[in-house]
């Protein structure tokens, strides 16, 4: 598919580094001025901006991380002015805390740009209706790919998450081509039309879906691709980064990373060490142009490898692979990042059940559930059932506000839940993905 | 006075799945406790094992070393005429007296059948009871 913006996508990969190499010597210049958070990070770690001479030396910096903006919260490491900004996104943190970014207009009209030529890569395009079925409000998914579809001139039909049924009629009454949403939530799609007696393949004129904000695999896109009879492609992003920035083109050989927007590092999570191409490494992103929330070499916790040479479809800028894990104990339950020790610190808060627990995720159907087993304590055990029942709604309440994500919650003896650190018995993941 | 009438039963959290029961009635049988009754009241996924036996005290150490979440509950029994109309007896003092049940279970054995209640006051229960001519357990099961 044509270029969106051709001068850049298709630019020599030594001037692309050139291009990089000026943005972030002048992204250092500038944080070091003007961002106190960044200034005393450079110097603790003794390094002056003086000291980028080359892009090589990007690993000169310090790495960021989330903690960095939950300590932050809510805009102490911004670049910009509130009166700045033309909009907030905020993201569930890992105790209960958010974390909130902010743009600047030409934060959203980079995030934009990165999308329409992402989509246009995939040949979305005038003429298209796209089903944004990613929520909208503060995650960053629905306005994110909303944006970038109108970008490059396509119909948004913004239906955002639920009632599904809704969904499916609209997709066929407005000739929807386009589909942006979870995997899983795709396949969720595809269920409940059969029920309807309606076939995505046959009975609607959708040919290609953008998946992600959940891990999935080439076995599940192959999946998708036959039963739905469409192109499924893979989208990527976090809020740190805007939001959903970056997607495969046609070849389907590894999501495009626009290098004049950011430069990327694979990093041995363990050392901090800069891989070669093709080693699996930690992604770790700086945003070369971002105004609001500056991020520089932030350790995004995703295992993936990057891929240098240019794609077959004629773009030179650098691909990551699948995302094949998490150096932490992330899941990802509906697009909603969930930490075990979210969970942890939600039971501290409720004395009728015990600290230990365990997190059984499986996927019922298409959609991902999540299971937290629980111990009564002593002093809250009673002979009632009613009185039980209540200890079960209420912590099922209390983590489904503090995750975003509703949890069935599972009473069990006590002892028999894993009583030893490590995320291998604390957490049991049965999807097969 | 009352208080005689008072029994401690034991009441065990349980999880909803094979071999529970077994686990239980395995290590009362081990530490020599009879069962004179017991039930089973089950939820989504857990139950409540609720039993009486000869030796209150001594289920209750043995199932909680065993790591089982174990209380006392006071209940009473109502001895029952073991024929046509016993509980119908039975249950219209309790209702004449506006006394509510909160759950109960029956036995019948040799001495013929007794109800088991828990109800909410319990001493002002015994009292009524025994005002319409009730008869009652006595709280020591074992003598």
């Amino acid at each position: 598919m044509p270029p969106w913006n051709p001068r850049t996508e298709e630019m020599p990969l030594g001037e692309l580094r050139r291009l990089q190499f000026k943005l972030l010597k002048s992204l250092v210049y500038r944080l070091y001025s003007f961002n106190e958070f960044y200034r005393l990070r450079m110097k603790e770690h003794q390094v002056h901006p003086d000291d980028i001479r080359m892009l090589e030396d990007a690993a000169k910096l310090p790495f960021m991380y989330k903690g960095d903006l939950r300590d932050g919260y809510p805009d102490r490491i911004f670049s910009a002015e509130q009166n700045e900004l033309v909009r907030y996104h905020v993201s569930s943190g890992t105790t209960g805390k958010p974390t909130v970014v902010g743009y600047t207009e030409r934060d959203i009209e980079n995030w934009s740009e990165s999308l329409a030529r992402g989509f246009s890569s995939c040949g979305l395009g005038r003429g298209d209706v796209m089903q944004v079925s990613y929520g909208y409000g503060l995650f960053t998914g629905g306005l994110g790919a909303h944006y970038g579809a109108e970008r490059v001139g396509a119909t948004v039909l913004p239906t955002s998450v639920g009632n599904t049924e809704r969904q499916i009629e609209l997709m066929q009454d407005l000739h929807v081509t386009a589909i942006a949403c979870t995997p899983s939530y795709l396949l969720h799609i595809g269920e409940v039309a059969e029920k309807m007696g309606v076939s995505i393949k046959n009975d609607t004129d959708l040919r290609m879906g953008f998946l992600g904000a959940e891990p999935w695999s080439e076995q599940m896109r192959t999946r998708i691709e036959d039963w739905l009879g469409i192109r499924a492609y893979d989208i990527y992003g976090t809020s740190e980064l805007s939001g959903p920035m970056f997607t495969e083109c046609t070849e389907q050989q590894g999501i495009h990373i626009w290098g004049d927007l950011a430069l990327v590092e694979i990093v041995d999570p363990a050392t901090g060490e800069v891989l070669a191409p093709g080693e699996q490494g930690e992604l770790t992103i700086t945003m070369l142009q971002k105004e609001a929330l500056p991020m520089v070499r932030y350790r995004i916790g995703d295992l993936t490898a990057v891929e240098e040479g240019g794609c077959a479809c004629g773009r030179t800028h650098p691909r990551i692979g699948r995302i094949r894990g998490r150096v932490d104990d992330m899941l990802i339950i509906r697009g909603i990042n969930v930490f075990p020790s979210q969970v942890e610190h939600a039971l501290l808060e409720i004395p009728q059940v015990g600290r230990h627990f365990q997190i059984v995720v499986d996927r019922k159907g298409a959609l991902d559930s999540m299971l937290v087993r629980v111990e009564v304590s002593e002093e809250a055990f009673s002979d009632k059932i009613t009185e039980l029942m209540v200890i079960k709604r209420a912590v099922e309440h209390r983590l489904r506000s503090s995750l975003n994500v509703s949890v069935d919650v599972e009473l069990v003896e006590p002892g028999t839940l894993p009583r030893f650190e490590g995320k291998s018995k604390k957490v049991v993941d049965r999807r097969s993905l | 006075m009352e208080k005689s009438y008072i029994v401690k039963q034991i009441s065990i959290f349980s999880e909803n799945r094979p071999g529970r029961l077994a686990a239980i009635a395995g290590a009362l049988r081990d530490a020599g406790i009879n069962i004179f009754a017991f039930s089973i009241a089950e939820a989504d996924g857990f139950g409540v094992v609720r039993a009486l036996v000869d030796q209150p005290d001594e289920a209750h150490r043995t199932l909680t070393d065993l790591g089982f979440r174990v209380s006392f509950t006071d209940v009473i029994g109502v001895k029952m005429r073991d024929e046509p109309g016993g509980l119908s007896d039975i249950a219209s003092i309790l209702g004449d007296a506006g006394i509510n049940i909160e759950y109960a279970y029956a036995y019948s054995g040799r001495d013929g059948a007794v109800l088991i209640l828990r109800v909410d006051q319990v001493e002002d229960a015994i009292r009524q009871i025994l005002g319409r001519g009730g008869e009652l357990l006595k709280a020591s099961l074992s003598g």
